[in-house]
């Protein structure tokens, strides 16, 4: 349909468009100067919180395997930065979030203990693979590998995979969403996950 | 022309100006650090701006692999291969399931050994997407990146399609591949894509970086590995090549069924500049992937028929006592494994020789005497994978 055509379309509401047709200025003047007041109720938490939410930096901390997982997220096809948590900061005194992103061993794990320490508050930790939750593939064997980086740091959402797919750590980055929100996560752990765990020996 | 030259060789016991006394800055690059590709770790001597001395400090991702062959049987290591250079896991897979065979002496069907090939050569290319994209990355080019990635989901999804896993497939075992052609028009996906790849694609990755002035600046003429010193520090693949010697395991040591197939060597010229600057790897990475797609194409044109497994999957494998040692060229360059078997269901011990190791020695010795910027455009385009320097 060419932009000038006469005839509005089938099914094209004429009523509607008119309703569409309001004066931003005109509406705005008639609350100013009507006696009614206008609220928008909020808690200052609430905003902050928004804030802080849209924005999430991650700290660029790539390990191992995942951390090219990390870097697929970031690129083209699933574009972390539509969450607004693209901007990797190469140095942690910027960055918000660290997504542990692969093996943790006893040498890096000291590494990693520092760069938590350097990151500002409020902030917050993805454990990303197998590997970060507890060990992954290298658990019975793995002498130098840190069966879990929740032994350092608090986590505040587990990504598992091995490794997880980008579409899982997207899903993890909202459910970390929802915790910053201050609501609860879509996901609850069933009870045969924490009894399961309890019986796991270095989780006493 | 970036390299510098060291001002002052006895800077320690003598002083630039008179009075004042100088002394060597120590810098830590990494272990956390975005131009390190991972958790590599270099001890810097710098005096000013020009680096002094280079030590790589490794061992940040010590995962233990080779201790875990000996816990684990041999089907189940091929898992732990992957991980090793998880950019080009089928060619890791491969050098791996090529020393068993050659210790168990058994007969691969055609098949499985053409559809090694094929993933192979696709995580070949996977790889040196990822290479050209963290290379230009550290040059300061964002966008190559995302076109790389772009076509970096198409091969995963092929191999997805293929072995059932994103990244990491565990799809090569003792004795054939573990799964055959998933669907009719696999094959013809492939030859899609690398057609794709070919003549539209590569010539994107030209324009965007390789004859970008800015990207030549920074990488002809640094990092100049002359052919003499990549022979001594044992530096095979891209690296080895992009020096302009004609070495290639494929070509040489064939291995598979590689010699069927016709490919050419690319090897660095000093186009832009010195024959082995970083310009040339780089470049010897573009060509090769024309190369893969070429073997790609002939491999599924002659892809015979028939069984894919000389092993059936549900076997434990037991391999006769002996040892035996078998190179292979990944991505990042001619990848070894020894394997000692004592007859049983594991590996008595199981040594890695990863071609990431070996070519990143050679830093402490191009390092020296260049800007520390440069420094990251040589360990940029040594294109290392930690996971295979540490195991």
């Amino acid at each position: 349909m060419s932009r000038d055509a006469k005839t509005p379309p089938a099914g094209y509401d004429v009523q509607r468009e008119h309703m569409l047709d309001f004066k931003v200025d005109e509406q705005l003047a008639k609350v100013v100067e009507s006696d009614a007041k206008n609220f928008i109720l909020t808690t200052v938490d609430e905003v902050f919180n928004w804030a802080k939410l849209s924005s999430i930096w991650p700290v660029t901390f790539g390990l191992a395997c995942c951390a090219i997982e990390m870097m697929a997220t970031s690129a083209t096809r699933y574009d972390i930065d539509r969450f607004g948590a693209g901007a990797f900061r190469a140095t942690p005194r910027q960055a918000d979030l660290m997504i542990v992103s692969g093996t943790v061993t006893g040498k890096m794990a000291t590494r990693l203990k520092r760069i938590y320490d350097q990151m500002p508050e409020p902030k917050w930790v993805i454990a990303m693979g197998s590997c970060a939750i507890g060990g992954g593939p290298y658990f019975k064997y793995g002498y130098h590998v840190v069966k879990g980086v929740d032994q350092m740091v608090p986590v505040d959402v587990y990504v598992p995979g091995c490794p997880p797919r980008p579409e899982v750590l997207l899903e993890g980055l909202m459910r970390l969403q929802d915790k910053i929100r201050g609501r609860k996560g879509r996901f609850v752990t069933p009870k045969w996950v924490t009894d399961y765990a309890k019986k796991i020996p270095y989780r006493k | 022309m970036a390299t510098g030259k060291i001002m002052n060789n006895g800077w320690a016991d003598q002083d630039h100006v008179p009075g004042i006394k100088s002394e060597l800055l120590e810098l830590n690059m990494g272990p956390q650090h975005p131009a390190t590709h991972g958790v590599l770790r270099l001890l810097l001597k710098t005096d000013g701006e020009i680096v002094y001395q280079v030590t790589p400090v490794l061992g940040y991702l010590h995962r233990c692999a080779e201790k875990i062959a000996e816990g684990v049987n041999y089907k189940q290591w091929v898992v732990y291969t992957d991980r090793f250079d998880y950019l080009a896991p089928m060619c890791c897979n491969h050098a791996y399931v090529t020393a068993v065979e050659k210790l168990m002496d058994v007969e691969v069907p055609e098949r499985a050994e053409h559809l090694r090939v094929v993933t192979a050569e696709l995580s070949r290319i996977a790889s040196h997407l990822i290479a050209l994209a963290t290379f230009g990355l550290d040059m300061g080019a964002w966008t190559p990146l995302l076109y790389c990635f772009r076509e970096r989901e198409e091969i995963l999804n092929l191999l997805e399609r293929m072995a059932g896993g994103r990244m990491l497939y565990n799809y090569m075992i003792p004795g054939g591949v573990r799964y055959d052609v998933p669907d009719d028009s696999w094959v013809g996906d492939v030859l899609d894509f690398i057609t794709m790849l070919e003549r539209k694609k590569l010539k994107d990755y030209n324009d965007l970086l390789s004859y970008n002035k800015i990207f030549i600046e920074r990488t002809a003429d640094v990092g100049v590995i002359d052919e003499a010193t990549a022979k001594a520090y044992a530096c095979t693949g891209p690296v080895l090549r992009g020096s302009g010697v004609k070495f290639d395991c494929r070509r040489d040591d064939p291995y598979s069924v590689y010699h069927k197939f016709d490919f050419e060597i690319p090897v660095g010229t000093g186009e832009m500049g010195t024959v082995g600057d970083c310009w040339d790897r780089y470049m010897v990475r573009v060509r090769e992937i024309e190369q893969s797609c070429r073997i790609i194409r002939q491999a599924l044109d002659t892809l015979p028929d028939g069984s894919y497994q000389a092993i059936p999957l549900n076997k434990i494998v037991k391999v006769p006592a002996g040892a035996a040692y078998s190179r292979t060229e990944s991505a990042k360059g001619e990848i070894g494994h020894y394997i000692i078997s004592d007859g049983g269901q594991t590996a008595f011990r199981n040594k890695v020789r990863s071609p990431s190791f070996c070519n990143l020695q050679v830093v402490e010795k191009v390092g020296v005497g260049q800007m520390v910027s440069d420094l990251v455009a040589l360990v940029g385009s040594l294109d290392i994978v930690l996971g295979e320097i540490d195991r």
